[in-house]
């Protein structure tokens, strides 16, 4: 290959690269894929704890003797565990964000990219549209009693979120998208393991997503 | 006039484009529909002078057609491909793909 070749060849890429550059925020870090995981992770870990006990003092009330009693505590019971678990899925929402945002923040220094550019915009106002939208369906669906819904709703709406958000952002996002989707849909079928699929979708599809993004892109 | 193309390549090598910079913010307008300055200026990390002296090279072409805005008192002055500018750029991109192609 002689001089005059690597020269067009470097032009091309240069040219691939401007193009990419302009039009997609390419800052976002794998490292904020392992750190809203694992945010995701602890959060499961202290849903299930509060499932267990909420289970265990259920079991503990039934008692043939008296059954108005038991339902009208259950269904006491229940609006708490729901205020509870709520609670912990928006700590767990918020840590995510947070985390993921900081590690986000220093590439996009490192990349010279602002985080609050035109592409970065660009990003956030598409993948924010279908989780708006989606939890505002969820919540309604919550009110009405429509639990067994939820987490396999979560992963369809973030899914659908994340491919979306491709178009703006780096290329791989599209297939953590399509795993979510596969998953919010198996989870129709398994509708009482809706924490099993979430921690799945929003903890171990996200380190995997973290690790392999961080090695393709960051690793020096 | 393909088959000049494929006669000889460098003929088509746009000499507007002989430049990193000026290449980098046609580049940029093919795939947005706008952009203003500030964006081409932390795109292409240069200065405020060295840039608005190629937007002048490549307005003068006739590549770029200039608008100039307000975004509240600030101004916004974005930048939008021609149809002349498009086509060139194409031009410049086969000459030089064939070129790499050619020398395989």
């Amino acid at each position: 290959m002689n001089n005059a070749d690597l020269k067009q060849q470097e032009e091309l890429q240069h040219i691939k690269q401007m193009m990419e550059r302009s039009s997609r925020f390419i800052s976002l870090s794998g490292l904020s894929g392992i750190a809203a995981g694992t945010c995701a992770l602890v959060g499961a870990y202290f849903a299930n704890n509060e499932l267990m006990n909420t289970h265990a003092r259920v079991l503990q009330n039934l008692n043939p003797a008296d059954d108005a009693t038991v339902t009208l505590d259950t269904s006491l019971l229940n609006s708490l565990l729901g205020n509870r678990l709520v609670q912990i899925a928006i700590l767990t929402f918020m840590a995510a964000l947070v985390s993921s945002f900081i590690f986000t923040f220093i590439r996009s220094k490192r990349t010279h990219v602002s985080l609050w550019g035109t592409t970065s915009k660009r990003l956030f106002i598409n993948i924010a549209i279908p989780l708006l939208v989606g939890g505002l369906f969820l919540l309604k669906l919550m009110l009405l009693g429509g639990v067994g819904l939820v987490a396999p709703g979560c992963l369809l709406f973030y899914g659908l979120a994340l491919v979306n958000a491709s178009k703006y952002t780096l290329v791989e996002v599209r297939y953590l998208g399509y795993s979510q989707l596969l998953l919010g849909i198996i989870n129709l079928f398994f509708i009482g393991s809706g924490l099993l699929f979430w921690t799945l979708g929003f903890g171990i599809l996200h380190i995997v997503y973290g690790v392999m993004m961080w090695l393709k892109y960051e690793r020096q | 006039m393909f088959y000049k193309v494929a006669m000889n390549p460098i003929l088509h090598l746009n000499k507007v484009f002989d430049n990193r910079i000026r290449l980098g913010i046609m580049s940029a307008l093919m795939v947005n529909e706008e952009i203003n300055f500030n964006d081409l200026k932390e795109l292409l990390q240069i200065t405020d002078g060295n840039l608005a002296s190629h937007i002048k090279g490549l307005e003068e072409s006739g590549y770029i057609q200039v608008q100039k805005g307000f975004i509240g008192r600030k101004t916004n002055t974005t930048y939008k491909a021609t149809e002349a500018g498009f086509l060139a750029f194409k031009q410049h991109l086969a000459a030089l793909e064939k070129m790499i192609k050619g020398t395989k």
